[in-house]
């Protein structure tokens, strides 16, 4: 392809192909500070692409292929080559990953153990792991978070946070502007920004974290507390997973032990104060 | 060197895993998934001394195709569970028959849809009894289903409605309606049973039933794996009977696929550095333009080749379909797409 670049997040290590340059200078620029290992081979490859020749410059619009694609997706104008690029790089390890449980879930942690997100889209999971970030807390992920089969341990896919919406101007008014990414307005998604993780969350992502709570919170409601069962968090996060199936005996040990050993609660929360100030109580009960 | 050639060589032997580059194993990888392969040559390469995050992706690799091969016999355990109270008999095709035998190339082949071959008298009570244990109609529109029926080698696709996963029932190997038409009583009368109870083809139909599928039944469309299948069959079994390459003559003779199972053991030679015996180890100039087909596939991952690509979906359909036939068909589907 005529661009390209590799990036490594977490585990996985991408190769992104592309028509445009404009994508992966973006990528470049979001991902500069990332650890840079240029005798590892990708494991996933993205590909960006025009589906005609002429539609690179008469307009332009970016199908989204790769390793793993989805049919019918939907292609994304050139001025949204970066969401582009992040749907590919998230399809990819949702349809590709096999080596840990990948659970759809947001996570940071502290002092080697972590706490897990998991919601829909909307649930407020991205914002609150990316204002732990900035509070004293290693972010972890917005998206994706790892189990090991083997140990149990959280694994980090720090990823630039995809911030949406409210949640772009809550986090602009508390990092410095280095960290954002260019604002992509108007996209399927709403508003887009991306931020960059901070230099101690991209320079521990392979030092693995031992989950010690389990959240399934809900943006919007007055704050509230319930406590979720083992069952309950379970089907939950079989529902939240992209390989629980394929990973067969091994997913359901990785998931049977999670929902056993680490205490679930769903929370609501009305804003972002409340929000953090439910995870930082849940937090001291349980991994104390 | 082009990746697929690469993934090519490694799968022949032909090339020293130490030998690549970051950037080559990066298309290796790439072609090897696009066509469906990268557990197979994790397979391959088990005990090759390769770079540490090559190695931890072939060892998930292996790892996730022993879990979907297990998920595959269980499917066909399933089947044999739903036919079972009728008594109607099976045999197991493809991918998951490899499996049940236990055979080399299984290790790491991606299995799809479950393939079973019923006589073709039991096909509707075989049908009946799908049905009732939670099997459902995949395709609802009426030209698809008429035209499976009445021209099809296999009942229209069922998908179980709790496990998500397909099954395509056969009466034969190749569609009623192609210029060659194998024995399909011979096929399931001469069947063999495997250790794990299951019915599969007899080697030499196996092989004919690989090679038809490979050449004979599609656009060459992950070829690559099914050419990988043949290779791998006949190596063995000509391993283990000397007479193997004669009684895959006369079957191949007796489906009417004496042409098509050559060229794929010319084909497996010209790829996979394959031994053929004296009668078989000849040139045909046309087989270059099958190699090229095969092969086409970039550094990225892509279908290479376009025009050679569209030639052989052309040729995929003179080959099904008679041209009355072919018209009426494209026909069809042309109107119904113009009124979408």
């Amino acid at each position: 392809m005529r661009h390209s670049t590799r990036i490594t997040v977490g585990p996985v290590r991408f190769r992104i192909g592309s028509d445009w340059g404009a994508p992966i200078a973006a990528l470049e620029t979001l991902y500069a500070a990332y650890p840079e290992d240029p005798a590892r081979p990708a494991d996933a490859t993205v590909r960006l692409f025009a589906a005609r020749p002429w539609r690179r410059w008469l307009r332009p619009s970016v199908h989204i292929g790769g390793d793993f694609v989805v049919p019918d997706a939907l292609p994304l104008p050139l001025s949204m080559g970066l969401l582009a690029a992040e749907m590919g790089m998230n399809l990819q390890v949702a349809l590709g990953w096999r080596r840990h449980l990948l659970l759809h879930a947001s996570a940071a942690a502290r002092e080697g153990k972590s706490v897990l997100m998991s919601g829909i889209s909307g649930s407020g999971k991205s914002t609150l792991a990316a204002l732990l970030g900035e509070s004293g807390w290693r972010l972890m992920g917005d998206e994706f978070t790892m189990i090991d089969p083997g140990s149990g341990d959280a694994l980090a896919f720090p990823r630039a946070v995809s911030l949406k919406n409210e949640a772009i101007g809550e986090m602009a008014a508390r990092v410095d502007a280095a960290r954002l990414g260019p604002l992509l307005s108007g996209t399927p998604k709403g508003d887009i920004r991306h931020l960059i993780p901070r230099p101690e969350a991209v320079a521990a992502m392979h030092e693995p974290a031992r989950p010690a709570l389990l959240l399934f919170p809900r943006f919007g409601d007055a704050a509230a507390i319930e406590r979720i069962g083992e069952g309950e968090a379970f089907v939950r996060l079989t529902e939240a997973s992209t390989n629980y199936t394929a990973l067969g005996e091994a997913g359901f040990g990785a998931l049977t032990r999670l929902v056993r050993t680490v205490p679930a609660f769903g929370i609501s929360y009305p804003d972002s104060a409340a929000g953090l100030a439910l995870v930082e109580q849940l937090w001291a009960e349980a991994a104390s | 060197m082009s990746a697929v050639q690469h993934l090519t060589d490694l799968l022949a032997g032909r090339c020293e895993a130490a030998m690549l580059t970051a950037g080559e194993w990066e298309g290796v990888i790439g072609a090897a998934r696009a066509e469906a392969m990268l557990a197979a040559l994790a397979h391959r390469l088990e005990d090759a001394p390769l770079p540490g995050p090559v190695a931890a992706l072939f060892c998930d690799e292996r790892a996730a195709a022993a879990v979907a091969t297990k998920q595959a016999l269980w499917e066909a355990e399933m089947a044999r569970r739903a036919l079972a109270s009728e008594h109607i008999e099976f045999v197991l095709l493809k991918g998951t028959a490899y499996a049940a035998a236990e055979l080399s190339c299984a290790a790491g082949r991606q299995i799809g849809d479950l393939d079973i071959l019923v006589p073709v008298h039991d096909i509707g009570r075989a049908e009946n009894e799908l049905l009732e244990a939670g099997w459902e109609w995949v395709k609802s529109d009426p030209y698809d289903d008429a035209y499976y029926r009445e021209h099809m080698h296999e009942l229209p696709p069922l998908i179980h409605k709790a496990r998500d996963r397909m099954i395509d029932v056969h009466h034969t190997i190749l569609p009623q309606t192609h210029r060659t038409t194998p024995d399909p009583l011979a096929l399931v009368t001469d069947a063999v049973m495997t250790k794990s109870g299951f019915a599969v083809l007899s080697p030499a139909d196996m092989a004919c039933h690989s090679a038809a599928h490979l050449l004979a039944d599609g656009d060459l469309q992950g070829g690559l794996r099914n050419l990988w299948d043949f290779h791998c069959l006949t190596r063995d079994f000509a391993a283990s009977d000397p007479g193997f390459w004669g009684r895959l003559d006369a079957r191949a003779d007796k489906h009417g696929l004496r042409a098509v199972v050559h060229r794929a053991a010319r084909l497996a030679r010209d790829v996979f550095g394959a031994a053929l015996p004296e009668g078989w180890d000849r040139r045909d100039p046309r087989d270059r333009w099958f190699k090229r087909r095969l092969l086409a596939r970039d550094d990225w991952g892509r279908a290479s080749n376009f025009a050679l690509r569209q030639a052989f979906y052309i040729r995929s359909h003179w080959l099904r379909m008679p041209p009355r036939l072919l018209a009426r068909h494209l026909w069809t589907k042309w109107r119904r797409r113009a009124a979408r």
